[in-house]
């Protein structure tokens, strides 16, 4: 079988004392395919940050490797964008000149003419053409993270990671957002690898969701397949047959499952596709499922 | 009701009326009795005492000054402009010189903890050290007057300006120089696109401080080094018992030097952001 797009090999992180050590997880195996959306759920503390800042080379595995396209990734990269959950914008810049930022870093050859054309496209496509010359602490929360959206994809990196970037918004500009980054990401068809805590934001999103037990010594214990046809839309998806089914798979095992790691199971997560009947039922306690399968 | 400007304006121009005419009236030579003899007038009329001269005697002597304030007729008598423009030349000498070692030095500090530990040290020795007593040192290595004075403005504005420039290096916050990181920004690049706008803040801050003190010490060192320069004149003209001239050099100290805070007051808020 051959080497998926971005393979994560045996990754540890142990934090040592003079005392004892900690260790936040280890073992972690799984792969990303070429332009694959994939979201990691877990409890807090089970090190799904570090393993996004491990993957964008901001921070030092353990034990084990990231191998990308090949190559060990050692150092943080212009083919690795980064969203954060505080936007990390430039306070200082206005939100034209936050993108051009990253953009003129990634394509040192191009005229000033290009760059900024460049910025405001992407600038556009997130609905931000009217705040061009704003800085960022004159936009509101939601603006401000489509910025940094906007920052990352006109980079158009390899692989993109989400670090749980509508976190810190409302609900209704994280629905907003949601679907703007839909459409960015399906214009560009990019690989994304995203933390999230919210359970109907990862069905909405991803191809593969995947699940990690609780820590210390945390793993990916589950990798489930999101088999709901695209294009997907927030007030749609729900009538999808198989969205309950998946939704309930997903928070029984968040709330009763988590905690438990078989021992010993060092090797890839298992692969599970909850919208196979049979599977992710026997737990279920959601009335409106209970119709839905008898639907089926 | 008239916005707070007016009013607060109102207040200062009533306080300052009240404080002048205090200070008028306290300081009225006694009405003569009688004629005086020609001996009396030689000796300064009926008035025994030495006074402070009253404001309007200041103003009139400020406005000799000030309406001819470039004259130069000899090394103890020059014009109030010739006098500021060679202690503004000594300040912004010293004071520039020792941003250049400063802030390059500060970016170090700031960067580096091994550096910071280093030289911590030294900074926390120098600093408290009265820039005067550098004085007998420097005139004796450097044998000349002039430069020990800038020497001394070097010495003093240098410390406010590192310690804001190692500050602000070392607390920019993680997430812009992750952004940095993730963009592959050289470390110079880094410096100059992230670091130093997110620093600019704090370090104009010390830069401000700076000016101030270089203000404050320039009046000393002059009096020291004597020759020029605005502290030589207040000193020169104790000297020739012109209390007037003294009052007027007095007022002109504080204005060049709220004049130095401002200009540095209007860079501080062009690098200023809000977060």
């Amino acid at each position: 079988m051959s080497k998926p797009f971005v393979s994560i090999e045996q990754l540890a992180k142990i934090y040592t004392s003079a005392s004892d050590e900690l260790v936040v997880f280890e073992d972690v195996n799984f792969g990303i395919e070429k332009g694959e959306f994939v979201c990691i759920i877990g409890h807090s503390g089970c090190g799904k940050s570090t393993i996004l800042n491990v993957l964008a080379g901001l921070d030092m595995p353990s034990r084990g490797s990231i191998i990308m396209e090949g190559k060990e990734i050692r150092g943080p990269s212009l083919d690795r964008g980064v969203v954060f959950q505080n936007y990390s914008l430039l306070p200082w810049l206005s939100t034209l000149h936050n993108v051009s930022f990253g953009v003129r870093a990634r394509w040192p050859q191009w005229s000033k003419a290009e760059v900024l054309e460049h910025s405001r496209r992407y600038l556009e496509m997130v609905g931000l053409a009217d705040s061009l010359q704003r800085k960022p602490s004159e936009l509101s929360g939601g603006m401000r993270q489509r910025v940094s959206i906007a920052r990352a994809f006109a980079t158009s990196p390899k692989l993109l990671l989400l670090d749980e970037p509508f976190g810190a918004l409302d609900a209704l500009t994280r629905g907003v957002i949601q679907d703007e980054l839909i459409k960015v990401w399906s214009e560009t068809q990019q690989t994304v690898f995203m933390i999230t805590h919210d359970v109907d934001e990862a069905i909405l999103l991803a191809d593969r969701i995947l699940l990690m037990s609780n820590g210390p010594r945390a793993g990916v214990a589950e990798s489930v397949k999101i088999n709901i046809p695209r294009p997907r839309g927030r007030a749609t998806i729900v009538e999808d047959p198989a969205y309950y089914k998946i939704r309930n798979y997903l928070v029984n095992f968040l709330v009763n499952r988590s905690g438990e790691r078989k021992t010993g199971d060092s090797q890839a997560p298992t692969f599970i596709d909850p919208s196979i009947s049979g599977v992710g039922n026997e737990n279920s306690t959601n009335t409106e499922t209970a119709a839905l399968v008898a639907a089926n | 009701m008239a916005s707070l400007n007016v009013r607060a304006a109102l207040v200062s121009v009533c306080l300052l009326a009240a404080l002048l005419g205090l200070w008028e009236a306290l300081n009225q030579p006694p009405a003569a009795t009688e004629a005086l003899t020609e001996f009396e007038i030689l000796m300064g009329g009926v008035d025994q005492e030495a006074r402070v001269p009253p404001p309007s005697q200041v103003a009139g002597r400020a406005w000799d000054e000030l309406s001819n304030p470039f004259y130069d007729a000899g090394p103890n008598d020059k014009g109030i402009g010739i006098q500021l423009a060679y202690s503004l030349y000594r300040v912004l000498t010293g004071y520039f010189a020792a941003a250049l070692v400063a802030i390059p030095l500060g970016f170090l500090i700031g960067m580096s903890p091994l550096m910071h530990k280093a030289l911590n040290p030294f900074i926390q020795v120098l600093r408290p050290i009265s820039p005067l007593a550098w004085m007998p040192l420097a005139l004796f290595i450097i044998k000349d007057s002039e430069l020990s004075a800038i020497f001394v403005i070097f010495i003093c504005s240098i410390w406010p300006m590192l310690i804001n420039t190692a500050f602000g290096v070392a607390n920019v916050r993680n997430d812009w120089i992750s952004v940095a990181r993730t963009h592959e920004l050289s470390q110079i690049k880094t410096a100059f696109l992230v670091i130093l706008p997110a620093a600019a803040p704090t370090i104009l801050t010390g830069m401000r401080i700076s000016i101030g003190i270089a203000w404050l010490v320039i009046v000393a060192a002059e009096m020291l080094v004597g020759g020029t320069g605005i502290g030589y004149y207040v000193w020169n003209e104790w000297n020739n018992l012109d209390l007037n001239s003294v009052i007027f050099s007095i007022l002109m100290i504080g204005l060049v030097g709220m004049a130095l805070d401002f200009a540095l007051g209007r860079v501080e808020k062009l690098v200023q952001y809000k977060e």
